[in-house]
């Protein structure tokens, strides 16, 4: 098998995956679940991260740190607010 | 794939892990928390895993990155209110999508030749998908900011715009990997696609009303877990292309769930121009007919000697920032032995969950929050319904097949014993239509704005004897 056809497998799998977690979140908890998957999302940071590192000249270096800066804004503030929000919610 | 070094697979692969026990743990609100957490483990996994195996010439440029993001999203994600979190929410997906973009864009710049393989197919679709996520979640957020007005931006001929441009887009990412042979350097029609998608981006949103919002932005949350996906196919990442296929799974199942909560589909939110002036349907009758008035003493007594109660709580309510003074009638009302849930629509808010927010960070107890499903057969047993800031989604018009929201899924207020609305006048919701919910026999109007008229309630509640 390819690389392509690993990586198309896997994307498939894991979207079911995901169909199968999500549907079954409580509406109660839609808003943290969009701010934790946003946060999640941030997971672009590892490509920032691989392109920053390897670089070569301004433009690149450029525009791998400020997809490092992007991504951590997602992934810092994604799971801060969600932890916020899931915070309040208190059972009385 | 790194085979050199297994480790740093088993790594992605535990990370992948976590992400998903994490968002499985979301399925209950007294786990979610201990889940969110979870997730940002698997998020430092990932990165420390990265960190170790990625050839890094210079640290500098990287950590000034990392604190410069750190900092913004962590003042951004202390100070926002809860009522902006569709803001906070829109920018950050506006975030996401472009670090994506982003590394699919300095791949290309490090290689311009890279022709039309598969690395240079996704280099592409991670770009396109990045860029219009960016450019579009910006425009949301300056629609539920107020930056921009929140009403539908259309012109004649839009749609067929917006399609010779999608495929301006296709033509140049094509011709940017080299088919066709064009006389231009591949960089410079990179740079002319770049900056057509993310014209897209806004073009895509600006049709779209205020009130259609939570929809776009589960659509363009969707987007980002999409890009992140490409980026992870263009540098051949797994973790990468497992979280961002979790995130477009999470957005688009919220994305069908709101269309289902209006009863449209997603290309008539999308291509449709909803909301605004509604053509067609008379609007000279709204607020002629005669309604029953109360005053707070009046509704007090209708709220504070009956067995049960349903709050229904709108979009109006958090605007007028009265989510705690109504929590205190709710208190009182329970002190006073009165059965009180709350009921609400999955659109009342601006996004998927919001007005569940709102009435916890007011400290309402989450086992009284109920969705529709839940608790529409129960109003045939409420003696009175109490309904804050709403309009379209008890407009008992939804059953009549003549009526624009036909279909649409309604909280059934009308079936209660008493129905108490509390608004500021007669005008329309979103829809632009009128409701008969106000005319019925057994409906009262309470007019006011819903702070004020609140703090009035809780002090006529506490009065009663």
């Amino acid at each position: 098998m390819g690389e392509l056809m690993i990586g198309l497998s896997v994307f498939v799998l894991a979207t079911l995956t995901g169909r199968e977690v999500i549907t079954k979140v409580p509406p109660t908890l839609h808003t943290p679940l969009m701010s934790g998957a946003n946060a999640i999302s941030g997971i672009a940071i590892v490509g920032a991260i691989v392109v920053a590192g390897r670089a070569e000249g301004a433009l690149q270096t450029g525009l791998g740190i400020a997809a490092i800066a992007m991504a951590m804004i997602n992934v810092v503030g994604g799971f801060m607010v969600t932890d916020r929000m899931l915070g309040m919610f208190r059972k009385r | 794939m790194n085979i050199d070094h297994p480790l740093i697979e088993v790594a992605y692969l535990l990370s992948a892990i976590l992400f998903v026990v994490g968002l499985k743990r979301l399925q209950s609100p007294a786990t979610a928390r201990g889940g969110n957490a979870l997730a940002s483990l698997a998020m430092l996994v990932a990165i420390v895993a990265t960190v170790v195996d990625a050839e890094i010439l210079t640290w500098n440029g990287i950590l000034t990155g990392v604190a410069l993001g750190s900092l913004i999203g962590a003042i951004a994600a202390r100070r926002v209110e809860m009522t902006e979190m569709p803001q906070l929410v829109g920018i950050f997906n506006g975030f996401g999508g472009g670090a994506s973009a982003l590394v699919a864009i300095a791949e290309f710049v490090g290689n311009p030749a890279i022709g039309a393989g598969s690395t240079g197919v996704t280099i592409m679709l991670g770009t396109l998908i990045g860029a219009v996520t960016f450019t579009g979640s910006f425009v949301a957020f300056a629609k539920l900011q107020g930056l921009m007005t929140g009403n539908p931006i259309t012109f004649p001929g839009q749609n067929p715009f917006n399609a010779v441009v999608f495929l301006a887009v296709l033509a140049l990412a094509t011709t940017a990997l080299g088919v066709g042979g064009l006389a231009v350097p591949t960089l410079t029609l990179f740079w002319i696609f770049l900056g057509v998608a993310l014209l897209l981006g806004i073009l895509t949103v600006i049709p779209i009303g205020g009130a259609d919002m939570p929809v776009v932005i589960s659509l363009l949350n969707s987007y980002s877990g999409l890009a992140a996906s490409a980026a992870g196919f263009v540098i051949g990442n797994m973790v990468l292309i497992i979280s961002g296929a979790l995130v477009g799974a999470a957005g688009l199942i919220l994305t069908m769930l709101m269309c289902k909560g209006m009863n449209r589909s997603l290309a008539n939110v999308v291509f449709g121009g909803f909301g605004g002036e509604v053509a067609g349907v008379d609007r000279s009758q709204i607020g002629k007919r005669p309604v029953k008035r109360a005053d707070a003493e009046a509704v007090a007594a209708e709220l504070g000697y009956v067995n049960s109660v349903v709050v229904v709580p709108g979009y109006g309510l958090a605007v007028a920032q009265a989510q705690h003074e109504l929590r205190k009638v709710g208190d009182l009302l329970v002190d006073r032995g009165v059965d009180v849930k709350y009921a609400i629509h999955p659109v009342a808010g601006r996004m998927p969950g919001h007005m569940n927010v709102l009435l916890a960070e007011a400290d309402v107890s989450y086992d009284k929050l109920f969705d529709l499903d839940e608790i529409n057969s129960d109003f045939d047993n409420t003696d009175a319904v109490l309904i804050v800031g709403a309009n379209d989604v008890v407009n008992p018009a939804a059953r009549d097949p003549e009526s624009i929201i036909a279909g649409m899924p309604i909280l059934d207020v009308d079936h209660a014993r008493r129905v108490i609305v509390m608004k500021r006048s007669l005008s329309p919701g979103f829809a632009g239509i009128d409701n008969d919910l106000f005319y019925l026999d057994n409906t009262l109007m309470f007019f006011g704005d819903a702070k004020e008229s609140m703090s009035d309630l809780v002090r006529e509640v506490r009065e009663l004897a």
